[in-house]
């Protein structure tokens, strides 16, 4: 619970590699916010892991806000810490609702960020271009209801109780499968070429 | 007869060499050999869970096999997804406490005191010294029945009966100390924005004093059984591995981050509730298996009754809530007899207490992993967003990254060795 408000200087320092893609900053109950534009997101994450006097080696969280007030638009937050220099920032980027929400997923940068971008895309219906396997995570495969975080989702669920029911008894239990696992089973002739040369070279499924 | 004993010493102690140090010998003859590539002939498919004891809840694995060999893992979860962080945009910041009681059940206390921390920041309330020790107290004593669970579900897991009685009688140990002081066992709800629900009960800090001086036997006695036993050192010896590089790269955190050999522990690099004030190390190993996960939790546990000790030993008199009549509700006997506080009550209880439009991330080190609270305030007395970073969700996540390539039965070995609580995964 440090009450130091300073800025950390990777704020500043964003400001003069990416002038206005990073412009603008805060700090907040003594954090350092970053907002950057959505497009360069994945440049300036880049950036920041790889460059020697940054060093944010270590994604902690990757989630997004939607404010109640349905003009703001939607944030993704990057939560990011650099182990080596014990020091933490907060990335931001705005997804206009006007527009598709869509970003470059950062998994190539970090592991981690596989299962947190699943997640994000699973509530909050952000897409991550690039994600290798972008499924709903903590909702099941054929989920239609929506992304349950989002400000119009109601709390009880968009479906009814006996229109929930009636789509559970009614739904194809194989289904409950994703097309991955059953590639392996029984698909194995329909997988994409480029996937089978993969197999065949004896990777043992995506990594 | 003398040819039987050699044999028997042999058995007694095969993974300790010659200087008495546990060695590296694992049971197999020979590392699992390389996978075929040939997928449509022999491959089977296999479904472990959600309804599995060896999963530690509702974990789902679809295990891809080549014979015994682990080709491919794809884990499913959401079995358990109660849709918590959207129940908190709903709630009030005090109604919210309940509900992490329930995201990582096995240390509801360290939940707790996570929640306050970060609604606390948010609202800008500083809490009184009695309050910080005791919070401290609480989430060591969590730490220390999360660790115990987990040493003696795993053992279990590996075929290991007695750890799992012993370690469990500890922890109903504990527990009694818990409910003394909460009136509950699991679900705590223990502290309140701006202080606790309850203080120690008369005597109180004694009783735990005595566990802590009984309860290290415990593990010492485990220690014995394990720590050279020649089945677990190859059950756990070399399986699982995962590096400092890749630890990091897959956001690991907690006691898997540290078995990988990275010392991060939020209680020293972040430090909060005056941890920095406590007299701990951070154990940290080398070889990222699921051995080096079980010493490093075992000496945890032993740090951590240090920890409780020297936080008994400061636990200063004074009062548990912070002189804010903002947050802390009056005391029932003015409630009724004084007008102003009544009013308070009934504006607390109905309207709730706004925080200042702001965010805070705040991390605390808990059993699992690094537990981080974001909460996003517009000025209302509800969130806007309360989002629980799940350290056993990012740790399960690398488990495919662990097991693919080993034998099944280590699957399960590794799975345990993760110390995942469904509850905090699927939130």
């Amino acid at each position: 619970m440090s009450g130091a408000a300073a800025e950390n200087p990777s704020a500043a320092a964003l400001r003069a590699r990416f002038g206005a893609a990073a412009g603008r900053s805060a700090v907040v109950l003594g954090a350092t916010v970053v907002t950057v534009e959505r497009e360069r997101a994945h440049e300036i994450l880049a950036w920041l892991r790889d460059d020697p006097d940054q060093r944010y080696d270590y994604l902690v969280d990757v989630t997004a806000v939607e404010y109640r007030d349905r003009e703001r638009p939607l944030e993704l937050v990057w939560q990011l810490r650099s182990l080596p220099r014990g020091v933490m920032l907060r990335v931001k980027a705005d997804l206009a609702k006007d527009r598709p929400l869509e970003v470059d997923s950062v998994v190539d940068l970090w592991r981690g960020a596989d299962w947190l971008e699943r997640e994000v895309w699973d509530m909050f219906g952000v897409r991550f271009r690039g994600h290798p396997d972008l499924r709903r995570i903590l909702m099941w495969e054929n989920y239609a209801e929506g992304h349950p975080l989002r400000k119009d989702f109601p709390l009880r669920g968009r479906f009814s109780r006996s229109e929930q029911v009636r789509r559970a008894l009614g739904a194809d239990l194989r289904a409950h499968y994703s097309m991955e696992e059953l590639s392996i089973a029984e698909a194995y002739d329909a997988l994409p070429a480029d996937v089978r040369e993969r197999l065949a070279a004896g990777e043992p499924g995506r990594d | 007869m003398a040819g039987k004993r050699v044999l028997e010493l042999a058995l007694a102690t095969p993974g300790v060499d010659a200087a008495g140090n546990p060695a590296r010998v694992p049971l197999v003859a020979e590392p699992p050999r390389a996978v075929e590539p040939d997928l449509h002939t022999d491959h089977m498919l296999i479904n472990i869970g959600p309804q599995h004891p060896a999963t530690h809840g509702v974990l789902r694995l679809v295990v891809e096999l080549d014979g015994e060999v682990v080709v491919r893992v794809i884990p499913h979860i959401g079995y358990l997804h109660s849709g918590f962080e959207k129940l908190g945009e709903y709630r009030h910041y005090n109604q919210i406490i309940p509900l992490t009681d329930r995201t990582d059940y096995l240390s509801a206390p360290a939940n707790n005191v996570a929640f306050a921390l970060a609604a606390e920041q948010l609202m800008g309330i500083e809490i009184t010294e009695r309050c910080k020790v005791l919070r401290v107290i609480a989430c060591e004593l969590s730490r220390i029945i999360s660790h115990l669970v987990w040493a003696g579900t795993t053992a279990i897991d590996i075929g290991a009966f007695t750890v799992f009685l012993w370690m469990f009688q500890e922890r109903e140990r504990a527990y009694n100390l818990i409910e003394e002081w909460t009136g509950a066992r699991l679900t705590t709800s223990l502290t309140r924005v701006g202080g606790l629900m309850a203080d120690v009960p008369d005597g109180w800090p004694g009783r735990l004093k005595a566990w802590c001086a009984k309860f290290p036997k415990t593990l010492d006695e485990v220690d014995r059984m394990l720590l050279r036993n020649g089945i677990w050192l190859g059950r756990t010896q070399d399986v699982g591995v995962m590096t400092a590089a890749e630890a990091i790269d897959y956001s690991l955190s907690g006691p898997m981050l540290r078995a990988s050999g990275v010392a991060f522990d939020v209680r020293k690099d972040h430090p909060y509730l005056d941890y920095d004030s406590y007299d701990f190390e951070v154990p940290v190993g080398q070889h990222g298996d699921v051995y080096d996960r079980y010493l490093v939790r075992m000496e945890e546990m032993r740090q951590s009754v240090g920890i409780l000790e020297q936080a008994l030993a400061r636990l200063p008199d004074g009062p548990i809530n912070a002189a804010d009549a903002r947050v802390i509700l009056p005391p029932k006997r003015r409630l009724m007899s004084d007008m102003e506080s009544m009013i308070h009550h009934f504006k607390q209880v109905m309207e709730g207490v706004p925080a200042p439009a702001g965010e805070v991330y705040l991390p605390v080190e808990n059993p699992k992993g690094e537990l981080g609270t974001y909460l996003v305030s517009d000025g209302t007395a509800k969130p806007v967003r309360w989002r629980i970073r799940p350290p056993s969700f990012l740790n399960i996540a690398a488990l495919p990254k662990m097991a693919e390539g080993h034998l099944l039965s280590d699957l399960i070995a590794i799975n345990a060795s993760v110390d995942i609580v469904m509850g905090e995964i699927d939130r």
